[in-house]
């Protein structure tokens, strides 16, 4: 595995590298990726929970996007090795949003005044 | 306590942050003032500083880094335990309407400081040395990913104990506790620079460990020697890189809720206060993210060197490497998993407090197993009972008591009893003196051979391992004691007589550990004053295992003359085995890094920032963060970065060692 | 680095322990690495202000919520700009690997505009609030709405910082390798806050206005 790496040195970063056409179809679906979403929420079609949801899986959708068109993320680059840091980056991320969401959400429940000891959860 | 008006040009800086009045600073600055100025005096009367700033301070040889870091730790060490004694002794005779010898101002600074110190400025720069020195050597490599930014990431660690080395003469240090809790952290609370110093502290050290997290990950990705596979990686190696891992993912971070809690102070914004809709324990929250994480990284380490050393003095192949490995894995990811721990007794509820209560539980398992696999290593192996097998032993005796108070701790029930007592801190100093500590030791006594090349006296060795194993027992034993009986932390005085007693066997057990320390500085003068009878001429003193032993000690500066092949686990044991030859000729020019002051020039000017920022001093803070953005980015216009060391140079280096291999062997 | 690797060992014969015809290690090797590993530490700064922009984002202290402050047109606009500065960037990368230093510098300075474009809006939006009176200190959510979204504005000023400084550089060397890797890890960076730009338009302008 090292050895292939070292191999590879000499004959460049084995970075990969975009096209225009991908830079143009990451730019395209990033366009449509971010237009819908703003007009769902300053139209106000729907009720606010399925625009929350909606907005928030084109959010996904499109950090994707911006992930394999622009960063150029793959399998392969660099062994492996920047996809797995992304990947645990990402476990982490979600730790610490829903963690810390969680937590902070009990404790607001349980903690602030007026509340009723026999809901605690 | 009054806030002091801000002068345009001293902001808040007055002479009366000078602690005149307080005669025992009065009388540390003066011995650290002497002792400063005899070490000045005795650099500049050997003619040293060229010397120093050309091989030393600017170098970017892991090597070099990896031994100066060892030498901040040290030094900070002696800091940090001056301000345990002086507790230890405070609260030993603090009774009876006594009110002990230390105002509840200066006391209060005094534990701050020593958790800061002992975790930051300890801990931490001797696991990085440590890491530094041995992983490049430990998979064959010449030297990390990035030498400059290690360089540079030293330097910011250095600058950041700087800053808290100065809080003690100039002005004051928090008075919070070692993670400065808001509100007390606030501004409102906390008006005067204790916590500036504290936040800016580790921010500039926290930049110097985020980028020699990030040097070490890529220098054990990239950087292995052919054929070293990932599963053909020491351990040491193993648990380094989890480590820097843990220190990429954590850091951020903490630099996030130190920048929340500056923006609260500086700027007034409305994070952690009380008003406005803030909330003071999002900091709790945020800063236990990082600092769940942070013991982890300072403990895998110490599990790897206790690895090394098992296999080595058991003369045997370690017992379940793949085990040892996923485990360590198995850590690394639990360790984010149980944050809530910290505190239980917030008040998320049962639901949140069973989750993290199992979680914390569940991270035993995985420790536990290492601790059979380090056991089954010495079964029926010859040991050799030399001193880092001793510090191993007594690692593997005191952590188990420490890892069982601590799933003890881990009952959210127990918790609500336990917690903020004297039984929390009995326990983390029984896992961190016991687990970290120990296992530095063990380190440094196995690795400093291979370092200076002769080895470490083993009787006043073995007089500091005594007093440090006892002594430790007698100081934190009767802490579980007191715990048990409901004395919680921190505090300065008591009135129950009772209680006397124990803090005075505690008082007794730091006296101990006063004398293993002092054991340990005189070990190393006496080695270096014997160090011809204690020389290792080959470079292998202890019959080890892995790559670092391979070459000379200390090793030359590009480490290997030629880059070694692995076959195996223990890559040098392998090589031993079938009989390797050293190759005597074909050396060719070895490409090497090139030293550079930039490192020192930006870490200083960060602390420049720093300090300008603590005292206010707005235009001093500006010049500095202008001066330091034209150096960095000056720095990338610097194209003569590295050169060759000539093949006549290696010859002659390997020629010599060549000799003195000739001249003792069979010695 | 040219050699065979034989990790099988045949019985009796000798392995091989060292690597005779080493080369030099081509400098930069781990930086693309590295640099990624670093953008991952500062995805992290951020996860930490999106915590906090989620527990305290409802925190109004009977102060202004996003109803009374957000203008979504502005937020689109934007958006727009960064997004047009990402693809101006690619199109400097796509120069760049064809070796036209011209063209690159071209798209290189566009980027820098619509950055700018990007910091300037930013920056009108907070003055008008800042004026309005929802200052950074009126509440929990406003504190954590100026930092998170703050924090993004100052990374892509860093940028704009280096933008400039690579620019120089090119002008003065060319694309020699040094230089592409210092664009390649610059074109992490950009579009790197892009993708945080994202979770902030969701996040704290789209939901806050539901």
């Amino acid at each position: 595995m090292s050895a292939d790496a070292h191999a590879e040195h000499a004959h460049g970063e084995g970075h990969a590298e975009g096209t225009l056409r991908g830079y143009l179809i990451g730019f395209g679906l990033s366009v449509v990726l971010t237009a819908i979403p703003f007009w769902l929420v300053m139209t106000g079609h729907f009720d606010s929970q399925t625009t929350a949801l909606a907005i928030m899986g084109f959010a996904m959708v499109q950090i994707v996007v911006h992930m394999v068109f622009f960063l150029h993320m793959n399998t392969k680059s660099e062994h492996g090795w920047s996809m797995m840091a992304l990947i645990f980056t990402l476990i982490l991320v979600v730790i610490t949003l829903t963690g810390s969401l969680w937590v902070m959400y009990h404790l607001n429940t349980n903690m602030m005044p007026g509340h009723d000891m026999s809901q605690m959860p | 306590m009054s806030p002091t008006p801000v002068s345009p040009i001293f902001g808040r800086f007055t002479l009366e942050a000078l602690p005149i009045h307080e005669p025992i600073l009065v009388v540390t600055f003066a011995v650290v003032a002497l002792g400063g100025i005899a070490v000045l005096g005795a650099i500049t009367y050997f003619r040293l500083w060229g010397y120093l700033w050309r091989e030393w301070f600017t170098t970017v040889d892991h090597k070099r880094i990896g031994i100066m870091y060892m030498v901040l730790g040290i030094i900070m060490l002696l800091r940090g335990f001056a301000d345990a004694i002086m507790m230890r002794l405070q609260q030993a005779i603090a009774f009876g309407g006594s009110e002990g010898y230390l105002p509840a101002h200066h006391y209060d600074q005094v534990f701050s400081a020593h958790g800061v110190i002992m975790i930051f400025f300890v801990a931490m720069p001797l696991v990085t040395g440590l890491m530094n020195f041995v992983v490049p050597l430990q998979i064959g490599a010449r030297d990390v990913s990035f030498p400059f930014l290690n360089n540079f990431s030293f330097w910011m660690t250095v600058s950041g104990a700087v800053i808290v080395m100065m809080s003690l003469f100039v002005g004051e240090f928090a008075r919070t506790g070692w993670l400065a809790y808001p509100p007390l952290s606030g501004i409102i609370y906390s008006p005067d620079v204790g916590v500036d110093y504290y936040i800016w502290a580790l921010q500039v050290a926290g930049v110097g460990t985020l980028l020699s997290g990030i040097n070490l990950i890529c220098t054990i990705v990239k950087m292995r020697a052919p054929g070293m596979t990932m599963m053909k990686m020491p351990v040491f190696t193993w648990t380094s890189l989890c480590t820097n891992v843990l220190i990429v993912a954590a850091f951020p971070i903490l630099t996030a809720v130190l920048s929340l809690l500056a923006l609260d102070r500086y700027v007034g914004t409305n994070f952690f206060t009380n008003d406005l809709g803030g909330n003071p324990m999002m900091y709790v929250n945020l800063i236990w993210i990082w600092g769940h994480p942070e013991v982890y990284i300072l403990i895998l380490p110490a599990f790897g060197i206790f690895s090394e050393v098992v296999s080595t003095f058991a003369g045997k192949r370690l017992f379940g490497y793949t085990s040892m490995v996923y485990a360590t894995v198995v850590i690394t990811i639990l360790s984010y998993l149980v944050w809530l721990h910290h505190f239980f007794t917030m008040g998320s509820g049962a639901s949140v407090n069973s989750f993290f209560g199992i979680t914390t539980m569940i991270i035993s398992i995985p420790t536990g197993a290492k601790m059979f696999n380090w056991l089954f290593t010495m079964y029926r192996g010859r040991i050799r009972f030399e001193l880092p097998m001793m510090w191993t032993l007594a690692f593997m005796l005191t952590f188990v008591i420490g890892g069982m108070t601590g799933v003890l701790l881990a009952v959210p029930p127990a918790d609500f009893v336990l917690h903020n007592s004297l039984f929390l801190v009995a326990h983390f100093h029984n896992v961190i003196i016991g687990g970290v500590l120990f296992g530095l030791f063990a380190g440094i006594a196995f690795w400093f051979p291979k370092a200076f090349g002769f080895k470490l006296d083993p009787f006043w060795g073995k007089m500091s391992f005594w007093f440090w194993v006892i002594g430790f027992y007698f100081a934190f034993m009767p802490l579980y004691v007191l715990g048990l009986m409901g004395v919680t932390r921190r505090l300065r005085v008591f009135d129950d007589p009772s209680l006397q007693i124990w803090f005075v066997l505690a008082g007794f057990g730091a006296f101990l550990i006063f004398l293993g320390i002092l054991s340990f500085l005189i070990q190393i003068a006496v080695s270096i004053r014997n160090r011809e009878k204690l020389r290792d001429f080959t470079g292998d003193p202890w019959d080890a295992r892995t790559l670092e032993w391979a070459t000379s000690s200390p090793p030359p500066a590009y480490n290997f003359a030629f880059t070694p092949i692995v076959h195996d686990n223990d890559a040098w044991w392998d090589m031993k085995k079938h009989g390797y030859q050293r190759p005597l000729e074909g050396f060719k020019p070895i490409h090497m890094p090139r030293n550079t002051p930039a490192g020192v020039f930006l870490a200083g000017l960060s602390m420049v920032l720093a300090v300008a920022l603590i005292w206010y001093v707005w235009w001093l803070a500006a010049i500095s963060f202008v001066a330091l953005l034209a150096t960095a980015i000056g720095h990338t216009f610097n194209n003569n970065r590295d050169f060759h060391i000539p093949a006549e140079e290696v010859v002659q280096t390997e020629g010599e060692r060549t000799r003195l291999l000739a001249g003792h062997a069979g010695a | 680095m040219t050699m065979t690797v034989t990790t099988v060992q045949d019985a009796g014969v000798q392995p091989v322990f060292y690597v005779k015809d080493e080369h030099d290690h081509p400098e930069g090797g781990s930086t693309m690495l590295g640099f990624w590993i670093y953008l991952m530490s500062d995805c992290l700064i951020f996860a930490a202000l999106f915590a906090t922009y989620g527990v305290l984002g409802r925190s109004f202290a009977a102060g202004p919520s996003p109803h009374d402050l957000f203008e979504l047109p502005l937020v689109a606009l934007n958006t727009s700009m960064l997004l047009f500065s990402s693809i101006t960037y690619g199109f400097a990368m796509l120069a760049m690997e064809k070796g036209r230093v011209g063209t690159t510098q071209l798209w290189l300075a566009i980027t820098g505009l619509f950055g700018l474009a990007f910091l300037g809006i930013e920056l009108y939006e907070f003055t008008h609030l800042i004026l309005e009176g929802a200052t950074p200190q009126r509440s929990a959510f406003l504190s954590s709405f100026f930092t998170l979204v703050g924090t993004h504005g100052l990374h892509v000023t860093f940028g704009l910082i280096w933008l400039v400084t690579l620019m120089v550089q090119v002008a003065q060397r060319g694309l020699v390798q040094t230089n592409r890797r210092r664009l390649m890890c610059l074109s992490l960076f950009w579009h790197f806050l892009d993708v945080i730009w994202i979770g902030v338009f969701t996040f704290v302008y789209l939901m806050g206005m539901l």
